[in-house]
């Protein structure tokens, strides 16, 4: 039988683990957004030697499992002779993983974008700096807003995998929880309607952003 | 008004093996309607685009009150400051309009005085204020451009070009995207410019424009300037077999 006392009980470890959860998909993402848009600007340059690095940069970023991509960084690290914090190391990783969409995100809003936006700018004489501040990246950010939600809510759940380098997020504190409750059921179930109620945030959140940038 | 003239001489415009402008000889007298008329394809738009250097010409030369436009001499472009110190003195006028649809028409207007002319924001805005007056837009300065109609966001676009104070306006098939109730409204603040003394080049398939408000008409067909001369002899005695061509299937598309 299903039973509500332990259900509604698992909540208060999972939501302290949240904090995990939520820390490490925001910073990832955050640490996401500024590699990938270096990463887009390499791939849009005129430089070959850039546009290659950037290349190989998604290639292999979007080729390997995140899960893999972890344990090489974590199990690497030692090798290197450096001493990371678990929880500095998952986001490192989270981010670079999530620059690589990002990117691809960024250069297919800005291809996007018809030609004579650009044109417009360039005809007034407008510097290319102030092409890209004022009339390319403004409209390519908006377009690519529900893109940048989904890739949000897609490292919200991808934070799961850090748990395999120890850190006690959602899903490896219900694990613990299930272990020492044995109703596995119910502990999931919780962690099932936290992740929920925080994507549902998250889209709420975008919603929001899409309504105040449209254009 | 100062007024500019341009001189193209020779010029050659290739996309690959194609061949899309054949050494163009055309004179733009300063303060003059230049229409350019041909079917489509034949190299109009591409010609026009060399003048501001959009389209970056291949030989021959593209002269601005004198000044060669982008080459520092043949076959060496000219600094990207230096070709936008040059734009500065052309206007330009799209077949799609291509405002900014993220900001209204004001900021559309403005962008350019604060960015490009340095004018401080208050001040860039009274003459952005000015220049939609102008077009007749002056109470719909806070619309964003998906508020407002086809024509009305062409004239947006005229008064972004002409709040930059140029010396020469080229218009790239300002009509051809709107409604053909919206195309007056369009074509009367062009005729008001035309009168004040503005050197005008329009690339248009509004043949009754170009018969009235044109100084001069050139017809282009394959990449060839074929003919130049008032609109009085290009519509009315036509040199050139082409050109009778070209005239009586709009005569024929156009009749009901």
């Amino acid at each position: 039988m299903f039973s509500i006392p332990v259900f509604l009980e698992s909540f208060q470890p999972l939501m302290w683990a949240a904090q995990y959860t939520l820390l490490i998909s925001v910073l990832g993402i955050l640490l996401g957004l500024v590699i990938g848009t270096l990463i887009c600007a390499a791939r849009l340059s005129g430089s070959r030697l850039l546009r290659g690095f950037g290349g190989l940069w998604v290639s292999f970023l979007r080729g390997v499992p995140l899960l893999v991509q972890l344990l090489v960084f974590y199990y690497a690290l030692p090798v290197i002779g450096l001493d990371v914090a678990p929880t500095a190391a998952a986001v490192i990783c989270v981010g670079v993983c999530a620059s690589a969409y990002i990117s691809e995100i960024w250069r297919g809003a800005i291809a996007a974008l018809p030609r004579g936006q650009a044109e417009a700018a360039r005809a007034i004489g407008m510097s290319p700096r102030d092409t890209w501040i004022r009339i390319i990246l403004p409209q390519a950010f908006s377009m690519s807003l529900p893109a940048l939600v989904n890739e949000l809510i897609l490292l919200v759940k991808a934070s799961s995998l850090v748990s395999v380098v120890g850190i006690l997020e959602i899903t490896r504190a219900s694990q613990a929880q299930a272990a020492t409750t044995f109703r596995p059921l119910e502990v999931y179930i919780a962690a099932a309607c936290i992740y929920l109620a925080i994507n549902l945030c998250l889209a709420a959140l975008g919603r929001y952003l899409e309504h105040r940038t449209a254009v | 008004m100062q007024a500019s003239s341009v001189e193209i001489s020779k010029v050659n415009k290739f996309y690959g093996p194609f061949h899309a402008l054949k050494d163009v000889d055309l004179s733009i007298p300063p303060g003059k309607v230049t229409c350019l008329i041909g079917p489509s394809g034949s190299g109009k738009s591409t010609l026009l685009r060399c003048i501001n250097f959009l389209e970056e010409y291949d030989s021959g030369e593209v002269r601005i009150d004198g000044k060669l436009m982008g080459y520092d001499a043949p076959g060496r472009k000219m600094s990207g400051k230096k070709l936008r110190q040059m734009r500065r003195g052309v206007g330009m006028v799209f077949q799609q309009f291509n405002l900014w649809p993220h900001m209204t028409a004001l900021q559309n207007v403005a962008e350019g005085l604060i960015r490009v002319r340095g004018l401080p924001k208050s001040e860039a805005e009274a003459r952005a204020t000015d220049a939609l007056r102008k077009v007749g837009l002056a109470d719909k300065t806070g619309n964003h451009p998906a508020r407002l109609s086809g024509g009305q966001q062409q004239r947006v676009a005229i008064a972004r070009a002409i709040a930059m104070e140029p010396q020469l306006m080229l218009f790239d098939e300002p009509t051809s995207a709107l409604d053909p109730e919206l195309v007056g409204e369009v074509l009367n603040v062009m005729k008001t410019l035309a009168s004040e003394g503005m050197t005008m080049v329009v690339v248009t398939h509004e043949m009754g424009f170009a018969a009235h408000v044109a100084d001069q008409v050139a017809f282009m067909e394959k990449g060839e300037l074929v003919a130049v001369d008032s609109p009085q002899g290009i519509f009315h005695a036509p040199k050139d077999e082409r050109i009778w061509n070209f005239l009586r299937t709009y005569r024929e598309r156009n009749a009901f």
